[in-house]
């Protein structure tokens, strides 16, 4: 890929708008309608039938589907006759028959009730606790490092383009109703670790650039940085992204949100790299004295 | 010279990959579904003999058997199939009776040679491979009767230090009656406790000339209590397992008294399953005088099995509630010993104690409550009927020589593995009401044996279609990456089976943006040289700043990510701490193949020579 020469920067006052504007829509979902937390959160009904034969499980999710039972969990448990379905709906007393109803009135497979009972939330407190605790503790931590390594601006920059990407992200499940379950969490958290990964490889670039091009203004010299490291970028989010579209296609039913998640990531993840932290160093005014590079680091560059 | 290693750094590498190899080689072997035999009694042992009767009912009901052979823990029989291992459960119990627990349980196949060399298969969390599953009930009635017990010691206290004058204290269906001659003792009484006790109610009511203090829990306070000792279970639960050592369990309440506790991978159910589910629990007592009788006094039976008793006084000092830390030894004769430390407030109650009943007798009394099923025949198909009981015994019977403190030890145990287990119990704290198990079941992959299939192999297509696209924009370098991507995966596994780390599905997240973020590095190195190609720059030295340059900026980006792991680790629990332990150990292992086995093909290959051309 040969070197480019875009004027991304010049485009940085419409996307930020865009930015802006994505951000806000996803906040103003995320109040209003909030995401659609799956079982694993917020806890449910288990009803446990046991089959004469066994039964498709395919089938039996198809079946409960088709009668309106949408957030089930469908799975063997202890033999092959036995299934145990867990759903989201809140627990009555009437729920498992209900349920034995409607998986009764198929073929001549007899179907009996074993048990309907409330189960807990998979995800506690305490796990949401510790997890929005231990994400501002790395978030603490990543800007620090950032800030030894660089500079504060860079480690503000890169710490924004994170919170950027999770934020849009999680308002992509919250307007299109996505249900999010914990695989989606674990996308999320992998989200956070490539929105990082790539952010950084920009900064690096307009480090090293700051060091290399004393005469060119921090404008250019964003730009360029961006369009030298474009290749990297897109060949990176590419292979990224070919695992995950082959995984969203065929990858079948368990882990659908679990790819879609980390597609909607990773494209955002892409765009940001390019355009939010580099944008965000321009607004504050990055200039070359603010890495004051480190002479024997210099050194080590300028070796053949 | 320009990229060349020397020969002890590719002997190294080869060392690390054939290492790596070795160590994920076990993952290539299934596991056997197996049943695992053990004793109830932690003093009996599973012998050939247990062995044959197993074998002669299994032939009798034409299940056939893979293996039986006898292991440390007990006895371990191999089937062919999983539906093979269901149908032998209720046979082999059957044919084994009471003394013999039997679980059913995944077995590795690994070859002895690899084995002895510590190597094993990585375990799948229960969201891909399925594990072990319990369903406990807790028995909140006796957390009730143990608190009001608990409480009866402290009001006599109270009474006597206050100097009111009682007949005697008596509990009966919930409800704690203490008899009074005079009624000013009574009303007394009744302000006092109602002051010092609030949580519960009072009520008096007079009988043939005596009165009595009727004592119950209110409502409130039965409710608090019953969700204490749930709460409770819990936590002891989480501990428990903790100390099992098993990694992504799931401790879960489930309606009002039930907890739902879930092992995946799991290799020992059985031991597990004496762990989880043991309430053995420690009891301090006092020996009673000669002339203390009534109801104060109990009477029991010594746990040796020789029929010895004594007479106890029915207060207790403390529980196992206020054990520290416990660890077992051996004493100087040999014999097992648990090291006890209480804490503050266990510490003083006995020393207050002790203090004033130096030269007599303290027992120490060991109880746990068990559950038996039996398997009976009913219409044709075998059922699982369960009893529960519990059994007090005492272990030992001592002088106290001196005011005991905060830390003293206990004798008087069977085995060395009961001391351990017993330690092991006070450590990770008594369950505050007896457990029963409810249920008992191995749980298949929730997500289905066909959603597993299709997500592995959409991935390795996945993993293709990057092999191909790299192939072709990198050409021989584009091999180069390839090769260390695959010893990646291959590294990666090795590192989690060494680690017994357990992959799940956000696991399985971490080990794909691994995989993008290896590819990454080789992408960043690898345009590095392209660009010092383009300024005119001979290959050799290309390659050589190309890999320079690209380390900053690698490293940069990897130890912040390794950051974000690390904390995700330390404070995360279950499903996120699965994530950050492949991520880790991913960045780890792919910094290492996408920057030094990369370059040592590189150097193998094209290092030393005169400026040849670069296939990039």
């Amino acid at each position: 890929m040969k070197v480019t020469n875009i004027p991304f920067m010049a485009m940085r006052k419409i996307v930020a708008v865009f930015s802006i504007t994505l951000i806000l829509i996803s906040l103003g979902s995320l109040a209003t309608k909030g995401l659609q937390f799956g079982l694993d959160f917020t806890g449910g009904t288990l009803v446990e039938v046991a089959y004469d034969e066994a039964p498709n499980l395919d089938d039996v999710r198809s079946l409960l589907r088709s009668n309106g039972y949408d957030d089930v969990v469908v799975q063997n448990f202890g033999s092959t006759t036995d299934v145990v379905v867990r759903m989201a709906n809140s627990y009555t007393a009437t729920l498992g028959d209900e349920v034995l109803l409607t998986l009764q009135n198929h073929g001549s497979n007899e179907v009996s009730l074993q048990r309907s009972e409330f189960v807990g939330a998979q995800v506690g407190e305490e796990l949401r606790e510790q997890g929005g605790l231990g994400m501002l503790l790395a978030l603490a931590i990543v800007m620090i490092y950032v800030a030894v390594r660089f500079q504060f601006k860079f480690s503000l920059a890169s710490v924004a383009a994170l919170v950027h990407d999770v934020i849009i992200t999680l308002g992509f499940f919250s307007i299109f109703e996505v249900e999010f379950d914990l695989t989606v969490l674990a996308a999320l958290l992998a989200v956070v670790g490539y929105s990082l990964n790539d952010t950084i490889v920009v900064c690096d670039r307009i480090r090293e650039n700051f060091r290399i091009m004393r005469d060119t203004e921090p404008y250019d010299l964003v730009n360029e940085s961006i369009n030298q490291t474009l290749g990297r970028t897109l060949i990176t989010s590419l292979t990224t992204l070919f695992v995950l579209v082959v995984l969203f296609v065929a990858g079948g039913e368990a882990i659908h949100n679990f790819s879609m998640a980390l597609l909607v990531g990773i494209v955002i993840g892409t765009y940001s790299s390019v355009f939010v932290a580099a944008n965000l160093l321009l607004a504050m005014d990055v200039k070359r004295e603010d890495l004051v590079p480190a002479p024997k680091a210099e050194l080590e560059d300028d070796l053949p | 010279m320009l990229n060349k290693y020397p020969l002890w750094k590719y002997l190294l590498i080869l060392l690390v990959l054939a290492l790596g190899l070795l160590y994920a080689f076990p993952n290539l072997y299934p596991d056997d579904p197996a049943l695992q035999l053990s004793t109830q009694k932690a003093t009996s042992v599973v012998d050939e003999q247990a062995l044959q009767k197993a074998r002669t009912a299994l032939s009798k009901a034409n299940i056939e058997l893979k293996e039986a052979e006898l292991t440390s823990a007990g006895g371990t029989l191999r089937f062919n199939s999983g539906e093979d291992q269901l149908a032998a459960k209720p046979v082999v119990a059957a044919a084994l009776g009471d003394d013999f627990v039997t679980a059913l349980n995944l077995v590795p196949t690994t070859p002895d040679w690899l084995s002895s060399l510590g190597a094993g298969p990585a375990k799948l969390g229960l969201d891909l491979r399925g594990g072990v599953h319990f369903l406990l009930e807790v028995d909140t009635p006796a957390a009730l009767k143990q608190k009001l017990e608990v409480s009866s010691s402290e009001m006599k206290a109270a009474l006597r230090k206050d100097r009111v004058r009682y007949r005697s204290v008596n509990i009966e269906d919930g409800i704690l009656s203490i008899r009074f001659l005079q009624e000013a003792d009574l009303s007394l009484a009744e302000n006092l406790l109602k002051e010092e006790f609030s949580e519960y109610r009072y009520g008096t009511r007079q009988e043939e000339g005596e009165f009595y203090l009727d004592i119950s829990f209110t409502e409130a306070s039965k409710k608090e209590i019953e969700s204490y000792a749930l709460q409770q279970n819990l936590t002891t639960l989480r501990n428990r397992v903790n100390e099992l050592g098993v990694a992504e369990p799931l401790v879960q309440r489930q309606g009002s008294n039930r907890i739902v506790v879930e092992l995946p991978g799991v290799q020992d159910t059985a031991a597990a399953k004496r762990i989880i589910g043991a309430t053995a629990n420690l009891e301090f007592h006092l020996e009673a005088g000669l002339d203390d009788k009534g109801t104060d006094i109990e009477t029991m039976s010594f746990r040796d099995g020789s029929g010895r008793t004594a007479r106890l006084e029915r207060d207790i000092i403390i529980t196992g509630d206020s054990v520290s830390d416990a660890s077992s030894s051996f004493d100087e004769n040999g014999q097992p010993q648990v090291n006890i430390s209480l804490d503050s407030k266990g510490g003083k109650q006995m020393s207050k104690v002790t203090r004033s009943a130096v030269g007599r007798n303290m027992a120490v009394v060991f109880i746990e409550h068990k559950s038996r099923s039996r398997f009976v025949e009913k219409d044709g198909k075998m059922e699982e009927v369960r009893k529960s009981y519990s059994e007090k015994g005492i272990i030992s019977l001592a002088t106290i020589q001196t005011t005991l403190g905060n830390s003293f030890r206990i004798t008087g145990l069977d085995s060395p593995r009961e001391s351990s287990e017993l330690a092991l119990l006070l450590r990770a704290g008594a369950l505050a009401a007896p457990i029963y198990f409810v249920e008992e079941r191995t749980i298949g992959p929730s997500l289905g044996a066909e959603n597993i299939q299709l997500g592995v192999s959409s991935a390795q297509i996945g993993m293709l279609v990057v092999m191909l696209f790299m192939l072709v924009y990198y050409k021989v370098f584009g091999i180069f990456a390839n090769v260390s991507l695959v010893l990646n995966i291959i590294l990666l596994m090795a590192c989690m089976s060494i680690m017994g780390a357990t992959l799940t599905l956000p696991g399985i997240a971490g080990i794909v943006l691994t995989m993008g973020m290896a590819v990454d590095a080789n992408v960043l190195i690898f345009s590095r040289i392209k660009e010092e190609l383009a300024s005119g720059v001979p290959s050799q030295q290309a390659i050589h700043s190309g890999f320079n340059r690209a380390f900053t900026t690698i490293l940069d980006a990897n130890i912040t990510t390794l950051l974000v792991a690390v904390i995700l680790f330390a404070v995360g629990t279950g499903p996120v701490k699965g994530f950050a332990v492949t991520l880790s150990l991913g960045i780890l292992t792919s910094m290492f193949t996408a920057i030094v086995v990369t370059r040592a093909q590189v150097n193998l290959v094209y290092g030393g020579r005169k400026n040849k051309k670069l296939y990039i």
